[in-house]
């Protein structure tokens, strides 16, 4: 089956849904914004050049990945921290479990993690009666409604204050507040014994640097800092393609991040973790552990092609600039990871098979290539999945639908006039309504119409 | 077979590389440094930091400095690390500050209750209007529990930006476990993009750059 009646339902449900329309658009074209201003020439001149640097070096890292995670690893140990390597996902949740055991652990605190997102973390440990309480703002609200981050930056994008109003009402029992600084508040408190309380705290990784074994994490909140410091065990779970060569690569990588993601400078905490507390400091965890997850990683790095999809730092910006991100939302994605980077990774990791209609979720704009700070083509790879999709199928729509877009792919400025020509049609108000859902979530509609019109389009200009 | 050399294993097939091969040379590191006097970073530092809702207070002395904590925390209780700067500067010895915790479970008990908390910072970077401050140096709760943080920041450690201080500290990790960025107070905009600070670190941070050499 191409896609799932209930996915596609879903997809329906978000466009028609208008207070989600709103909040979404809303919040996107302001990331978008800020970032744009951000990386303006004038106020930073060395953005293309950071841009290709950062792209060189991801290529590097993973070229030579071996002896990074090694070397990661030969440091890590020399500051009395240890590496754990898990195959897939279960093999995380198995060895927080037994070290959870082992230290006689019942609370653990989270801090944002799209990895511990992928294998269901949460609910892996859940399952064993133990309370894993995430404490990202917006993060704490997706968990309190049972929902998953809408957003890689902003979790609980899709939520109003209303919204969170009755969330907090409902599941902490507090007066309701619809005030978003009282509501931070009331977070703010909850979270604070949370804290203070957890025997393990869990984190994520933005980046891990072999040349000083350290775990790089940056956050604007401080729930970072407090799960990394105030638990007495801090367990990183990161992604193995998350390796940098040298702490020095970050004076490039921490730029390109903040002000992509957010438009920001930087975050307003960045934090260098190399072990536990060591002799003299006065406080810090006391056991460090660092989890490479591999989870269909090293399968994607035997791809020369498509290889630079794992160069993602996952700033976001490429779910702000996907106008289809933008109409189906970040729940209509398969997966943890939604928006173009979503569309070219998740197929990767999970097979093709499982949600053949992925790559095709997207109207090949380039906007997502244009803002990736690390210059992944994402349009290209999804060209290429869909080539690999439809070889492996013998329907001959979608067999039509792929010699469409390989005859684009070989005119680059007919190609290029294509995404000019996507991105325009999706900023036209009201052509949305005319059920776009459709229109993105099924190979039968969505290729040929654009390819039809851009054909016309095409036709005509050679006429006249 | 174990998972670590069973994935190692799988990203050298996936590279076609040899256990123990070198790597192939790395791209050079990328540090510039920009060149910006003492006297117009600490001004940048100031417009950047105070851009971001914290704020930078002057002290041409130590004394000065610690008059100016004294002002700020007024009788609230504060807790200040054991920087050798504070104590130089009387500002561990000022009524109502706590210090000299050398155990945990102390420190954290004071943190949970104090208004603010006081540090030094290792370096200033004026570009982003950061404080740098490594474990081996700072305590890491001081400058996270309390609901307002001031920094005590000599001028002269007042540096250019990320390029600078990745220059002077290749290894950060050589000589502390932790080495943190603060620039401005914690915030969030994950409700409705509003932006709220001190949602779980210090929503308010002051800076006081102590301009004698010290
Ligand atoms: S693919 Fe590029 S733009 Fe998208 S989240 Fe990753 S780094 Fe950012």
């Amino acid at each position: 089956m191409w896609i799932k009646p209930a996915q596609e339902q879903g997809i329906r449900k978000t466009v028609a849904d208008r207070k989600v329309q709103l909040a979404v658009y809303s919040a996107t074209a302001r990331l978008k914004e800020k970032r744009a201003e951000a990386v303006s020439p004038d106020v930073f001149p060395e953005y293309e050049e950071l841009r290709s640097q950062a792209n060189r070096i991801k290529q590097h890292a993973l070229e030579n990945l071996d002896h990074y995670l090694e070397q990661f690893e030969k440091n890590v140990e020399s500051h009395g921290g240890r590496v754990i390597w898990a195959r897939e996902g279960a093999e995380v949740a198995d060895f927080i479990l037994g070290l959870a055991n082992e230290r006689g652990v019942s609370l653990l605190v989270k801090s944002k993690s799209m990895t511990t997102e992928e294998i269901h973390l949460n609910e892996r440990l859940e399952h064993h009666q133990l309370e894993a309480v995430e404490t990202d703002l917006g993060e704490y609200i997706v968990q309190l409604a049972h929902e998953r981050p809408y957003h890689i930056v902003a979790p609980a994008v899709h939520k109003t204050r209303q919204d969170i109003a009755d969330i907090l009402e409902r599941r902490l029992h507090v007066p309701r507040e619809e005030e978003p600084e009282k509501q931070a508040m009331i977070a703010r408190r909850t979270l604070r014994e949370k804290f203070l309380a957890a025997g393990i705290g869990i984190s994520g990784a933005n980046f891990l640097v072999a040349d000083s074994g350290a775990v790089v994490l940056v956050e604007n909140e401080g729930n970072v800092r407090l799960c990394t410091t105030a638990p007495r065990v801090h367990v990183a779970v990161a992604g193995l393609e998350k390796i940098l060569p040298r702490a020095q690569d970050l004076a490039v990588f921490l730029k390109l991040l903040a002000r992509s993601g957010t438009g920001q400078l930087l975050t307003v905490y960045t934090s260098f973790l190399s072990g536990p507390r060591r002799r003299g400091e006065v406080d810090g965890p006391e056991e460090f552990y660092v989890v490479l997850l591999d989870a269909g990683r090293t399968r994607l790095l035997a791809d020369k092609e498509k290889r630079q999809s794992l160069f993602c730092i996952r700033c976001g910006a490429c779910l702000n600039a996907c106008p289809v991100y933008r109409k189906i939302g970040g729940h209509n994605y398969p997966g943890a990871y939604s928006g173009p980077i979503g569309a070219i990774i998740t197929p990767q990791y999970q097979g093709l098979a499982r949600d053949p209609w992925l790559p095709y979720a997207s109207s090949l704009c380039g906007a997502c290539a244009e803002v990736c700070p690390v210059k992944i083509d994402i349009p290209r790879i999804l060209l290429e999945l869909r080539k690999q999709i439809t070889e492996s199928r013998t329907g001959g729509l979608e067999r039509m639908a792929f010699r469409l877009y390989g005859w684009l792919m070989r005119r680059p400025k007919l190609y290029a006039l294509a995404g000019r020509m996507a991105g325009k049609l999706a900023r036209i108000p009201g052509l949305a309504k005319l059920g776009p859902g459709a229109a993105w979530a099924s190979q039968r509609e969505i290729p040929l119409p654009a390819g039809r019109s851009f054909r016309d389009e095409w036709r005509e200009r050679k006429k006249s | 077979m174990t998972a670590r050399e069973e994935i190692l294993g799988r990203v050298r097939q996936a590279l076609g590389r040899e256990p123990g091969q070198t790597p192939a040379p790395a791209p050079e590191a990328r540090i510039r440094v920009s060149s910006i006097g003492l006297d117009a970073r600490l001004d940048l530092f100031q417009t950047r930091l105070e851009a971001l809702g914290g704020k930078v207070h002057r002290a041409v002395t130590l004394i000065e400095a610690r008059d100016q904590v004294a002002r700020l925390i007024g009788d609230s209780a504060a807790v200040a690390s054991n920087a050798g700067l504070l104590r130089r500067a009387g500002i561990t010895a000022l009524p109502g500050v706590g210090s000299g915790f050398l155990e945990e479970p102390a420190l954290r008990e004071a943190c949970t209750t104090a208004s603010f908390g006081v540090t030094s910072a290792d370096y200033g970077l004026a570009e982003m209007g950061s404080l740098v401050t490594f474990a081996s140096s700072e305590a890491r709760l001081i400058s996270l529990l309390p609901p307002a943080h001031i920094a005590v920041l000599a001028k002269a450690t007042l540096l250019t930006g990320l390029d600078e201080l990745y220059e002077r500290h290749p290894l950060p990790a050589e000589g502390s476990s932790s080495m943190v960025l603060i620039t401005g107070p914690s915030r969030s905009a994950d409700i409705e993009m509003i932006l709220v600070r001190g949602v779980h670190g210090p929503g308010v941070v002051h800076v006081i750059v102590v301009e004698e050499d010290i």
